[in-house]
C-alpha cells in the first residue's frame, strides 16, 4: 500500500469506529484528538483494526505515531509497503 | 451484562470467547423474568447516562461506539421527569441540568452559587484514568455546600444508585454518578432491559462467541501465579488463555483453588434491598403519578447503611414507574400500569426466614414500603390489582453476590487485576454500576487487559 491507500484504509478505520463523526474536512497535519471527540478506547481500536484487517502489529510504546494522520501514514508506510 | 460486552469485544477481534453463565437466562441484576403473565425487569429502574443521537462524550456514546452499536439499537426513550423529596422540601430534575439548578435556586436560594461551582468542579473527573476515585464525597460535598440539608438531597439519588459504601461514597464513584443522573439523565427502553441483552446477546454470537447457560463455575485451577483451567459444576473443565470473571472480589476468590483460607465475609458489600412492585388498574398518571423516579427521605438526614435491627429500614426508598418515559407515540404505553417501590433491607434476617415465615414477611413488608412512600406521592394503593415483591435472596440468586450486594464489595478493583496474571475482574467489583456502568466495565477490562498483546 502506497500513503494514499493507507490515508484511504485509515479513513474507512476511522468512520468506522466513529460512524457520527464528520471525516471530509479532516486536516492530515493536525492532530485527531484536536479535530474529533476521540478517547484512549478508540485509539486502541485504530490499532486493533489494523491488526485485525492486516496483520500490523503496533507495539504499545508505538501509539504515540498515531497522533494525527501526517505521523500514522508515515509510521505505517513501511509496515505496510507489502501488502 | 459486564461478561457480554467483553465478549463482544473480544470476539470482534478475532478472540474465541466463551461466556459461562451459572442460569438458564441471561443478565444477573440487569435480568428480567415473567410472572402470572406479565414481564418484568429485575434491576432496571432506568438506564443512566442518557445523552441524545449525536452527543459524542460520555459513557453510552463511548459504548455504541466501542460496541459498534448504533444509538437508535438500544430505542431509549428519555424520562418524564423525577424528584428527590425530603420533608418539606422536593428538588424536580429532569434530563436537561438547568432544570436542576432553577429547582435548587429555587429551593435553596443561598445555595445558587454554591452548586454552579460544585458543577464546574465535577466536570474535570476522568473516569478513564480515575486518578482522584478515593476520598470523601460528604467531605468534598461540605467543602463547596453550606446547606446540610441540599448535602442530603444531592447524596440520596446518587448512594441510592450506586454507591457499594455504607454513610458516605467515594469521591470518584460521586462524580460519576453525579454525572450519570444529574449531567445526563434516565431513559428505558419500551421493551425493557431485555431488548439490550437481546442485541448484546445477538451480537456476540453472531462474532462467534459461544454462550453457554446453566454452566455453573466450581472452581479454578490454578498452577503457580495462572489460572489453567475453569471447572464447571458439571465436571468440565474449560481451558482459556484468559479469565474475565463478574462474579464478585470476595466470590471470585472463592472459586481459586490456592486460595484454601477462607475469604473474610465483611469485604463483601452489606447494602441491599427489597422490591416491591404494584400493578395498577390504570396508567400511574391516571391516579396522579406521572413522574419517572421519586426519591424520598422521610427526615432532614439520609440514613444509608444496612438496617440496624428488623428486615428493612423504610425511611428512605425509590418510587419508580416504567410506564413514566416519553416513548415513542406508535409504541403507546405499556400495557400495566406499575410502580416499582426499592426499600433498603438486610441480607441476614431475609435469607434466616423459614419458607412460611418467609412468605408472610414478604407480604408485611410490601404494606409497610408502599405505606412509607405514599406520604411522597399520590396514594395508589386502593388501585393495586397484583404484587410481586423480590428480596435480598431472590437478588443473590440473580447475582451469586454474598449478602446480595447490590452494587458489590465497598473496595473496588478499578484495574481489574487479582493475585493470579491471567484472572481479571469485571462488572460491579470493578467499579462500574448500573447498565451503562456493567457494560463499560466489561470493554474496558477486555481493552486493558485482553487485547494489547
Amino acid at each position: 500500500m502506497g500513503p494514499a491507500e493507507i490515508r484511504d484504509e485509515i479513513l474507512d478505520i476511522l468512520s468506522d469506529i466513529a460512524p457520527d463523526e464528520d471525516l471530509s474536512g479532516l486536516k492530515d497535519e493536525v492532530a485527531f484528538r484536536e479535530q474529533l471527540e476521540l478517547d484512549s478506547m478508540d485509539f486502541l481500536d485504530i490499532v486493533m483494526e489494523l491488526r485485525k484487517r492486516h496483520r500490523v502489529q503496533i507495539p504499545e510504546e508505538d501509539y504515540g505515531n498515531l497522533a494525527s494522520m501526517a505521523t500514522t501514514v508515515k509510521y505505517l508506510e513501511p509496515k505496510m509497503a507489502d501488502i | 451484562m459486564s461478561g457480554l460486552a467483553a465478549g463482544i469485544r473480544l470476539a470482534h477481534y478475532d478472540q474465541k470467547v466463551c461466556i459461562l453463565e451459572k442460569h438458564w437466562t441471561i443478565g444477573g441484576l440487569n435480568g428480567f423474568y415473567r410472572l402470572g403473565g406479565r414481564n418484568y425487569d429485575v434491576g432496571l429502574h432506568a438506564v443512566t447516562n442518557f445523552t441524545p443521537p449525536g452527543t459524542k462524550k460520555g459513557p453510552l456514546a463511548r459504548l455504541l461506539r466501542q460496541l459498534r452499536f448504533k444509538w437508535e439499537d438500544f430505542e431509549l426513550s428519555p424520562q418524564v421527569g423525577s424528584a428527590i423529596a425530603f420533608p418539606g422540601v422536593r428538588l424536580g430534575f429532569t434530563n436537561d441540568i438547568e432544570f436542576l439548578r432553577s429547582e435548587v435556586a429555587r429551593a435553596f436560594p443561598a445555595e445558587k452559587d454554591n452548586f454552579e461551582k460544585l458543577l464546574t468542579q465535577l466536570v474535570d473527573y476522568d473516569d478513564l484514568t480515575q486518578d482522584n476515585f478515593g476520598g470523601s464525597a460528604r467531605q468534598f460535598l461540605g467543602s463547596v455546600i453550606n446547606d446540610p440539608l441540599l448535602i442530603e438531597m444531592i447524596l440520596c439519588p446518587l448512594m441510592w444508585y450506586g454507591n457499594a459504601r455504607e454513610d458516605d461514597m467515594d469521591f470518584g464513584q460521586f462524580c460519576i454518578m453525579f454525572r450519570s443522573i444529574f449531567l445526563e439523565g434516565f431513559a428505558r427502553p419500551f421493551a425493557g432491559v431485555r431488548l439490550i441483552l437481546k442485541h448484546l446477546v445477538r451480537r456476540f454470537r453472531s462474532l462467534g462467541g459461544e454462550l453457554k447457560l446453566r454452566s455453573s463455575v466450581a472452581s479454578l485451577k490454578i498452577d503457580g501465579d495462572r489460572v489453567v483451567g475453569v471447572e464447571l459444576e458439571s465436571g468440565e473443565v474449560l481451558e482459556g488463555k484468559r479469565i474475565l470473571s463478574s462474579a464478585g472480589i470476595v466470590e471470585t476468590q472463592r472459586l481459586c483453588e490456592d486460595l484454601t483460607e477462607k475469604v473474610p465475609d465483611q469485604r463483601a458489600g452489606q447494602l441491599t434491598f427489597i422490591e416491591s412492585i404494584s400493578v395498577l388498574d390504570k396508567q400511574p398518571k391516571e391516579v396522579g403519578f406521572g413522574e419517572t423516579i421519586v426519591f424520598y427521605n422521610d427526615s432532614p438526614t439520609f440514613h444509608w447503611r444496612s438496617p440496624a435491627s428488623g428486615l428493612c429500614d423504610t425511611r428512605t426508598g425509590v418510587i419508580c414507574s416504567p410506564n413514566n418515559y416519553q416513548y415513542p407515540s406508535e409504541s403507546g404505553n405499556l400495557e400495566d400500569g406499575i410502580i416499582r417501590l426499592t426499600t433498603i433491607a438486610d441480607f441476614h434476617s431475609w435469607v434466616n426466614l423459614d419458607e412460611a415465615e418467609y412468605q408472610r414477611q414478604k407480604m408485611w413488608w410490601y404494606d409497610r414500603s408502599v405505606a412509607s412512600a405514599v406520604r411522597f406521592i399520590p396514594d395508589f394503593r386502593s388501585h393495586v390489582v397484583d404484587t410481586d415483591v423480590f428480596t435480598p435472596k431472590t437478588i443473590r440468586r440473580f447475582t451469586s453476590h454474598d449478602n446480595g450486594a447490590v452494587y458489590g464489595a465497598p473496595e473496588k478493583k478499578l484495574d481489574g487485576t487479582t493475585h493470579l496474571k491471567n484472572l481479571f475482574l469485571c462488572g460491579t467489583d470493578q467499579g462500574f454500576v448500573g447498565i451503562i456502568g456493567a457494560i463499560v466495565s466489561g470493554i474496558s477490562m477486555a481493552n486493558m487487559h485482553c487485547l494489547k498483546d
